[in-house]
């Protein structure tokens, strides 16, 4: 479905062909159509597109964090599990949304599971291998002193574990943000609607295109220097610059 | 009714549409296909000697990481979009924009694989004589397939997989079916679906065995190796695998 009937009204139509003379011969860039419809249009769509990147996020990390530890120890089902997460991935976006509509209906649910099932293949691997790069030596340490396996985990595995995972999560962000903008042909929701939208007019209205387009980038950037920042806090002893 | 019975019911009318409409969506197949692969020649074409390159001076790997970068921050329906109020409507828009989505693997893939040579090998082959251009064929280029066939495979699967999106953009292919409700119902829209799906799995698929038998049986072996003794190393954005 491209645009859903009877969802709640999304942002407002450009005014494209009534607006001034910039908008009207559809100029490179308009700064007037970005000032007058910031509040109608640009900022919900930036607003819908945070909360559903970080919505699937959020699950997805959680669902990742917590096979990966279930299967840390069991390497025999981590490589199914990676193979799998794979496929998911491979699925075109477009169509996922689509073959989830009979389940979910055409509802934002709908986008969250097809978002999550996406994180999936970037967070779980990297949650795995985080923890299996622990140094045996490490490991043997913390025994010795008598730690449990329960202390081992959240001093030791895990703080060891922390800079692949964070980015394994820098990673995610990153393609979810970007991923998210194809919700708008599901839904009239995100920065991706805009886009549509303009793409919908008999000339592309560019201004729209740039400024939506724009606003997706610079949020996947701005998510993903908040990380590096969070990693810098979390993991002091890394190494200055690592990717 | 149960939710169960609608989604089969669902499921059963797109398998329907499937079967009546098996020669157009072979037909928007090809066209996907044919996008796709224009697209994955212009990225090899134009990306993947300058990965090689760069990889033998060692030089650029800023450029080889903003790449695998942006490769995944760029949304594509942003570069659609913007690149179609550059060309406009039609193949050469979207095989640009395709490409560009290919271009980051590829070069990540091909810089690191060149780049991640062992020095020694290549001190060896200077101290036999050999010329640049020779250590770059002769040694870095074989050593470095199984990472150039990892890019190129990841590369091919995202442009298959991203191509439908085209469709709003006048590329064709499965797309064209699955934007458009209104022409073809939803027993279209879900049926063009599952055919992208399809499709997508059995291009990983091919792609997949297609990459293990280009990487020399030697090399193979040692990655398997290397897969054992993979404990102590870190894994990192930059690398993919």
């Amino acid at each position: 479905m491209i645009v859903a009937a009877g969802a709640p009204a999304g942002p407002i139509v450009p005014n494209f062909g009534s607006g001034n003379r910039c908008v009207v011969e559809n100029h490179t860039f308009c700064w007037s159509w970005v000032n007058a419809h910031w509040g109608d249009t640009l900022q919900p769509a930036l607003s819908q597109h945070v909360e559903l990147s970080a919505i699937a996020i959020g699950i997805g990390f959680v669902i990742a964090f917590t096979t990966g530890l279930l299967t840390y120890r069991r390497r025999w089902m981590s490589r199914p599990l990676e193979g799998f997460s794979a496929l998911l991935y491979t699925i075109p976006s477009l169509a996922l949304f689509q073959i989830l509509v009979p389940f979910t209906g055409i509802t934002t649910t709908t986008v969250e599971v097809a978002l999550v099932a996406y994180t999936l293949v970037m967070l779980f691997p990297n949650i795995v291998a985080g923890l299996n790069s622990v140094p045996a030596d490490a490991l043997d340490v913390a025994r010795a002193m008598g730690f449990t396996r329960r202390q081992t985990l959240l001093s030791v595995e895990l703080p060891l574990a922390l800079p692949t995972i964070v980015a394994g999560l820098r990673v995610a962000v990153v393609s979810t943000v970007s991923l998210a903008t194809i919700a708008a042909f599901l839904l009239p929701k995100g920065l991706g609607y805009p886009i549509f939208l303009a793409l919908k007019e008999p000339s592309p209205f560019r201004t729209e295109i740039y400024a939506a387009g724009a606003l997706t980038v610079a949020l996947a950037l701005v998510a993903d220097l908040l990380l590096v920042a969070l990693r810098r806090f979390l993991v002091p002893w890394a190494r200055r610059g690592a990717v | 009714m149960t939710l169960a019975a609608i989604s089969m019911h669902d499921f059963l009318d797109a398998f329907r549409f499937i079967g009546s409409n098996w020669n157009l969506l072979l037909d928007k197949a090809a066209q996907q296909l044919e996008l796709a692969g224009a697209a994955l020649g212009l990225a090899i074409v134009l990306v993947l000697p300058l990965g090689l390159v760069l990889g033998h001076l060692r030089r650029g790997s800023t450029l080889a990481i903003a790449a695998s970068i942006a490769g995944r921050a760029l949304p594509v329906l942003v570069l659609i979009a913007a690149l179609l109020t550059v060309f406009g409507i039609g193949f050469v828009n979207n095989m640009i924009a395709l490409a560009v989505l290919a271009s980051g693997p590829i070069l990540t893939n091909s810089y690191e694989g060149v780049a991640r040579v062992e020095p020694r090998v290549v001190d060896a082959a200077r101290a036999s004589g050999m010329t640049g251009a020779g250590v770059l064929r002769q040694i870095e280029l074989p050593l470095a397939i199984p990472l150039l066939a990892t890019g190129v495979r990841i590369a091919a699967v995202t442009v298959v997989a991203t191509a439908p999106i085209a469709a709003i953009a006048g590329g064709g292919g499965l797309g064209d079916i699955i934007v458009n409700q209104a022409g073809y119902g939803f027993d279209g829209v879900l049926g063009a679906s599952l055919c992208a799906m399809a499709l997508s799995l059995i291009a990983y698929g091919l792609l997949s065995a297609l990459e293990r038998a280009v990487t020399p049986v030697g090399l193979r072996r040692l990655a398997e190796l290397e897969k054992g003794n993979r404990r102590q190393e870190a894994v990192s954005v930059t690398a993919i695998t």
